[in-house]
């Protein structure tokens, strides 16, 4: 969105919504340090709005530094970043006014009744006493602790402080949203809750920043996935572009024999070109696996005459994804594959 | 809504909020004027005849409460730096600075709340204390107007001390250390006229005594409560709290605005 373009404000102090296809965030070669610690090294990023994008990493990979910059709660180093139409740098105020943020640790006053908490933070939005209180009902009774609204936030149960924390971010209908590692902590059932009301917040239109170790997480939720790790984006797509990164479905034969390895590893040249593990004698064969295929690669064998001594079917998930690209630098991606049998 | 309304606007509600932490829990936000209380009860008692027989006049147990109570109300004052570090650092160790620093509210609401929290609660304790004193005997002899005055220095040494106490609280990076810091600033009261005059203590410390700020602040309440000579102390004590108080907000904004703790 150029800068010149300076909409009506809204109640929110954000430009108008953005229309389709325009992108809520987006961000150019962000980098950030702490003394020789690189902790961002150059991040790009592009989010529709309106889409729920994840950022995947292991502990330590820069995600919440990168919610932190976006967020306006610290300065980028390097590079440059708009969230709904404002620059984080040049236009915090803006920033603010458009975003609510919920980060790995409940943001909420443990002193404070829940109820007390959510006019809390409509009495900072200005929303009005009316306003606010009317805000703060349909939050308690839309995240299911109504019947707490008078108890201190610092009897609350892990899953319920998430909700009343989620609560607090919706006082003032913001249109970027950011979760930092909204589920980690969380039971099974919490964190399937909190699945739903991020659901319900993008069929709202709202845009989504979601952090996230856990895979099936961002397999669930986003839109789009970027796998972040040691400071740098090493992956970005669909959950299904990101699984067609690494090595496919493929079928693992393991022979006895130098010999029948060899003369295997022959019948499969080129196109069909088996990825060989000589230390193993195992052929990694691409495929998908069903019986077509399996029918023709054990044709194929009996041509060679050669027997496998064990075969098995491997499909990928985002678990290999996360494993093949983050660690040891993501360079030896296939030597990555989890072993996962299936 | 202009600029100033807003920062008045968010201020009062985080004043309301660190309102209600008081309310609710009374035995830490009146918890400071529990020290002096005690140190009255215990140096008038133990202490009072014999320190009272050697004050200008010999006046003996009551003399001293005279003398005593105004060095234990500035004691008060001082003790009320404690709650503040500690609210500050709790508040900064906890997420919800984090909402509050992502919103569109104005930056300084957040410490103002605090600080102008902290001046009210310290006010109320030193209600307490003082009606501990009266009780004990304490008669001072302050017209209407010396009394007000010695609100308004009250309220501003309170005012001063919050704001060097929120800087303590914001570079302490766990509660416990923000409940050591200020134990320096409780102390200072000590080393000066609070309890026995400068002019009784050795050499280096009597210099040091003289010099240092709560000695003025003791003798201008003491002044303005018991009527003995203020002379240029009144304007003395005006200064040092004006300067600690600028010293404490400039540091504390350059903290909040630079720093996020996690």
């Amino acid at each position: 969105m150029p800068s010149s373009v300076m909409p009506t404000t809204t109640r929110n102090g954000g430009p108008q919504s953005p229309g389709v296809g325009a992108d809520a965030i987006s961000a150019v070669g962000l980098r950030k340090s702490y003394g020789d610690k690189t902790v961002l090294d150059g991040i790009d990023l592009r989010i529709p709005a309106g889409s729920v994008f994840a950022l995947l990493g292991p502990n330590g990979a820069g995600k919440t530094t990168t919610v932190q910059i976006l967020s306006t709660l610290i300065a980028a180093d390097g590079g440059q970043a708009q969230v709904a139409g404002h620059d984080v740098a040049t236009s915090p105020a803006g920033v603010r006014a458009a975003i609510g943020v919920t980060g790995q640790f409940a943001a909420l006053d443990d002193l404070l009744t829940a109820e007390e908490n959510l006019l809390l933070v409509a009495d900072l939005l200005r929303l009005g006493k009316r306003e606010g209180r009317k805000r703060a009902k349909e939050l308690l009774e839309r995240f299911d602790i109504a019947d707490v609204a008078g108890n201190r936030a610092a009897t609350f149960s892990g899953g319920m402080r998430r909700r009343l924390d989620i609560a607090m971010t919706l006082v003032g209908d913001p249109r970027v949203i950011f979760l930092d590692e909204p589920t980690t902590g969380l039971d099974p059932r919490s964190r399937r809750t909190m699945w739903e009301t991020v659901r319900s917040l993008v069929a709202g239109g709202v845009t989504i920043f979601l952090t996230t170790q856990y895979l099936e997480e961002a397999d669930q939720l986003a839109d789009r996935i970027a796998v972040l790790d040691g400071g740098r984006i090493v992956a970005e797509g669909t959950s299904d572009e990101l699984k067609a990164q690494i090595p496919g479905s493929h079928v693992r034969l393991r022979f006895n024999e130098t010999d029948e390895y060899e003369r295997a590893a022959a019948a499969f040249p080129g196109a069909v070109g088996a990825l060989r593990d000589d230390e193993e004698l195992t052929l990694r064969i691409a495929g998908d696996g069903d019986l077509a295929a399996l029918r023709t690669l054990f044709d194929r064998l009996d041509a060679a005459g050669v027997r496998a001594a064990d075969f098995s079917v491997h499909t990928p998930d985002l678990d290999d994804v996360f494993l093949a690209l983050t660690g040891d630098g993501g360079t030896g991606a296939a030597l990555h594959v989890k072993e996962t049998q299936r | 809504m202009s600029t100033l309304t807003y920062a008045v606007h968010d201020s009062m509600t985080m004043l309301r909020r660190n309102i209600k932490h008081a309310l609710r829990y009374p035995a830490v936000s009146l918890g400071p004027a529990m020290m002096p209380i005690l140190m009255l009860l215990l140096f008038v008692y133990a202490f009072g005849d014999s320190i009272g027989a050697g004050l200008p006049g010999n006046g003996g147990r009551s003399a001293y409460l005279e003398y005593l109570t105004p060095g234990v109300i500035i004691m008060g004052v001082a003790a009320g730096a404690m709650s503040t570090s500690i609210a500050v650092c709790q508040d900064m160790t906890e997420g919800i600075v984090n909402r509050f620093r992502t919103m569109n509210i104005t930056r300084s609401s957040f410490m103002t709340g605090h600080v102008v929290g902290s001046v009210l609660t310290t006010l109320v304790s030193l209600i307490l204390v003082v009606a501990v004193a009266l009780a004990l005997g304490f008669r001072p002899s302050a017209t209407p107007v010396e009394w007000l005055a010695a609100a308004g220095l009250i309220t501003a040494i309170a005012f001063a001390v919050a704001w060097l106490s929120a800087a303590l609280g914001l570079i302490s990076k766990t509660v416990e250390s923000a409940s050591n810091k200020p134990l320096l600033i409780q102390f200072l009261p000590f080393l000066g006229s609070a309890f026995v005059p400068a002019g009784t203590m050795a050499p280096g410390l009597r210099w040091f005594a003289e010099n240092q700020p709560f000695t003025p602040m003791t003798e201008t309440l003491r002044g303005l409560l018991t009527g003995s000579a203020i002379g240029n102390d009144g304007w003395i004590s005006l200064a040092w709290c004006a300067g600690i108080a600028l010293v404490g907000y400039a540091w504390s904004r350059t903290l909040f605005n630079g720093t996020t703790k996690r």
